[in-house]
């Protein structure tokens, strides 16, 4: 092969900045909206109603025993076609990008809410019959004793699955949209650099992710002491 | 919603009319299993390697595996896969780059997804590997070395052992994630399950029966691994230890 | 048998050891005490290599422990060690944890090996657990099958890393007896440890330790008689206040 040729790189910029906010977009919301829907489900589970923790663990262990490429290809698959014959949206329109919303937030919520059962139940332990001691009800023990401090705990774990999730986002290539890996790989195959732009893309996710690891480990660190 | 649902479609014969759609989903789910269980192997092999470096007494071989944990694990998969694919072949010298490329294309993708979710899954498998050893107290080390035993024996005979016996549940679940994972190699045309299922999706019409297919399938996988390894973890528990 | 000459460690600016220096002879027991901290554990590691030091020298057999050219797993194989926490092998049976260094260093058969073990372990009053798990042993059977590993290699000397500190008071003395046993069949022993009775009763010279330095080292009934160092002094007082 000859010589790499990076020039095809200055001009596609904007572009590839244009796929990042993607990325971020897609990245932020499914953190957010796993965290809280993963909270939930980690309290339905522990929850002594029986109907409420079936459900949760039945939807945890689902997400979990199948590939995130399935659960997008399911919501590239369905969401349109549902949207279409419950609000009657024109087919043509683009529903990809909340798509990938929709179906990262529900995949990362199962990944969550075992984070955050294992963070409530090692503070549970004691914190619980202390809190119930001083005549505090379960619900206040919760809310104002066990997850304040189980999330400072959980932090560090949280952050690093939210490094992960950025990474997994890349997967949105199955339905081509231009996330910064979609965005990266159309330029070089439009320009017929491909090897360029997907070491390019490549050396950005490791520069991300690993000073964003970087930076969880020292935050740990702190938290630790 | 009007779907017309047909589960025969599967008994139905494919265009080209040598097998039905069952057979392209057996297919699939074999090249599955081959695929995630060889590069299983390159993980635990790697793996177990730079876990053990990564707790030797010399800086360079520890910072070595330390690398190649972290170059692993902070680019996506299909990023790796991607590079491992198209780019790697590139950069070999230019008469082994095209002698590879003159190769059987069906057995190039399955080389690139192998080495990538090998290598990808190995370095998770190290920080496992490193995390149990850790786990064992300093003075296991000493034992061994008092006695007489080389530090590779001591890792041999004395820490491996218990290392591993510590280390198969979160291993469990790295071996799990390597058949989720493994779907991943659809995106470059390896015809595993993930990549059949879309493809019936496209010949028949039937969208949902073959995505249902796919998913159980997936979900079945998942269920006998895990019952696997729990025999695993009962038929290497230590009399005496916890749980006995 | 064991020559310690001015023996420095530090880990960073942290002095561990400053100049120590003592000898053991063949066929003596020597007991090394001090409060924790003082360095002893450490000095008697450096002995079989375990822990690497900066400066000075250790001879054991003729052997130089710090020279980078000694094959030490071989000298380790003639200098026996027990530890505070036993070390067993927990995923091994108590024969196997016998038997794996006399195969694989020694090279010996392993039925000689598992004879061997056997001998030892019928020494300590434990050949009838000789098919269990550590874990399935109370921690006073523990560590007497540890001193029967250490045993089965045939060391010409037997270092003790506070072989007692980890047990419950009431299996105290079955380790002990054991230990006594050894010394007076004329085992060359240096042991650390903050049972004076058992210093009384065999031990040759006292070594006391503190911040790092050997600040007594006398003949059993000086140390005992009267300690020259009020440190030592204020040591013996806290011990017999127990």
């Amino acid at each position: 092969m000859g010589e790499l040729d990076w020039t095809s790189i200055p001009g596609a910029l904007p572009f590839l900045w244009a796929g990042m906010v993607t990325t971020l977009e897609i990245t932020l919301l499914a953190v957010l909206v796993g965290i809280v829907w993963g909270t939930l489900l980690a309290i339905m589970r522990m929850s002594g109603v029986k109907l409420l923790s079936w459900f949760a663990a039945g939807y945890v262990n689902l997400f979990r025993s199948i590939p995130l490429v399935m659960v997008l290809l399911w919501f590239f698959l369905i969401v349109p076609a549902l949207l279409e014959s419950l609000f009657n949206t024109p087919r043509s329109a683009d529903t990809r990008l909340s798509s990938a919303m929709v179906a990262f937030a529900l995949f990362e919520a199962a990944y969550y809410s075992e984070i955050i059962r294992a963070g409530i139940q090692s503070v549970a332990k004691g914190q619980l019959g202390a809190a119930s001691a001083l005549g505090l009800t379960y619900a206040q023990a919760m809310t104002m004793v066990i997850l304040p401090q189980a999330f400072r705990n959980m932090v560090p774990l949280l952050l690093t699955q939210g490094i992960i999730l950025f990474q997994d986002t890349s997967l949105v290539y199955v339905s081509s949209l231009a996330d910064f890996f979609g965005a990266a790989y159309k330029v070089g195959d439009r320009d017929g650099r491909l090897v360029e732009m997907l070491l390019f893309a490549g050396a950005v996710y490791f520069l991300i992710c690993f000073s964003a690891s970087l930076l969880v480990r020292r935050f740990q660190k702190k938290v630790a002491t | 919603m009007g779907y017309h649902w047909n589960w025969g479609v599967f008994a139905s014969p494919v265009p080209s009319g040598e097998t039905s759609y069952l057979g392209w989903m057996i297919s699939g789910f074999e090249t599955t299993l081959a695929l995630s269980l060889s590069a299983w192997l390159i993980a635990l092999v790697i793996g177990s390697g730079m876990g053990v470096l990564r707790t030797v007494p010399n800086r360079w071989l520890a910072g070595l595996a330390a690398a190649y944990v972290e170059l692993f694990r902070n680019i996506p998969l299909l990023v790796q896969l991607f590079i491992w694919y198209f780019v790697l072949p590139e950069l070999l010298p230019a008469g082994l780059g095209d002698a590879y490329k003159g190769t059987n294309p069906l057995l190039q993708q399955f080389v690139a997804a192998m080495v990538c979710l090998g290598l990808f899954t190995g370095a998770r498998v190290c920080e496992q590997v490193r995390s149990g050893i850790n786990s064992l107290p300093r003075g296991q080390k000493y034992a061994g070395l008092a006695l007489g035993l080389t530090l590779p024996q001591t890792y041999r005979y004395a820490l491996l052992p218990m290392a591993f016996r510590i280390i198969v549940p979160p291993l469990t679940s790295e071996f799990l994630n390597i058949f989720k994972n493994s779907a991943v190699a659809s995106t470059i045309g390896l015809l595993e399950l993930a990549a059949q299922g879309r493809q019936l999706v496209d010949y028949t019409a039937q969208p949902y029966e073959s995505f249902i297919a796919v998913t159980l399938t997936f979900m079945a996988l998942n269920a006998i691994v895990m019952s696997l390894m729990h025999l695993l973890e009962a038929r290497t528990r230590v009399p005496g230890s916890m749980g006995t | 048998m064991i020559a310690i000459k001015n023996v420095s460690k530090h880990y960073g600016s942290f002095q561990v050891l400053s100049e120590c220096s003592t000898q053991v002879a063949k066929g003596e027991v020597i007991v090394v005490c001090g409060p924790s901290g003082s360095g002893k554990s450490t000095l008697i590691k450096c002995v079989n290599g375990l822990e690497p030091f900066q400066s000075g020298e250790i001879i054991v057999n003729g052997i130089s422990v710090g020279d980078p050219k000694t094959n030490l797993p071989k000298l380790r194989a003639h200098v026996g060690m027990v530890f505070q926490n036993f070390e067993l092998f927990p995923h091994m049976s108590v024969t196997d944890n016998l038997a794996l260094a006399q195969v694989k260093v020694l090279g010996r058969s392993r039925e000689e090996a598992v004879q061997r073990g056997h001998q030892l372990l019928e020494r300590v009053g434990l050949l009838a657990q000789a098919e269990k798990f550590p874990g399935q042993l109370s921690g006073g059977q523990q560590q007497r099958v540890a001193i029967a590993r250490a045993l089965s290699m045939d060391p010409i000397c037997m270092l003790f890393d506070e072989p007692t500190s980890a047990l419950d008071p009431e299996m105290v003395k079955e380790v002990l007896d054991v230990m006594v046993g050894l010394a007076q069949e004329g085992m060359t022993m240096m042991v650390v440890t903050h049972e004076m009775g058992f210093a009384r009763r065999v031990a040759h010279r006292v070594i006391f330790m503190d911040q790092g330095r050997i600040v007594e080292d006398a003949p059993k009934e000086d140390f005992f008689g009267a300690p020259r160092s009020e440190r030592a002094q204020l040591f013996l007082s806290k011990i017999l206040q127990h």
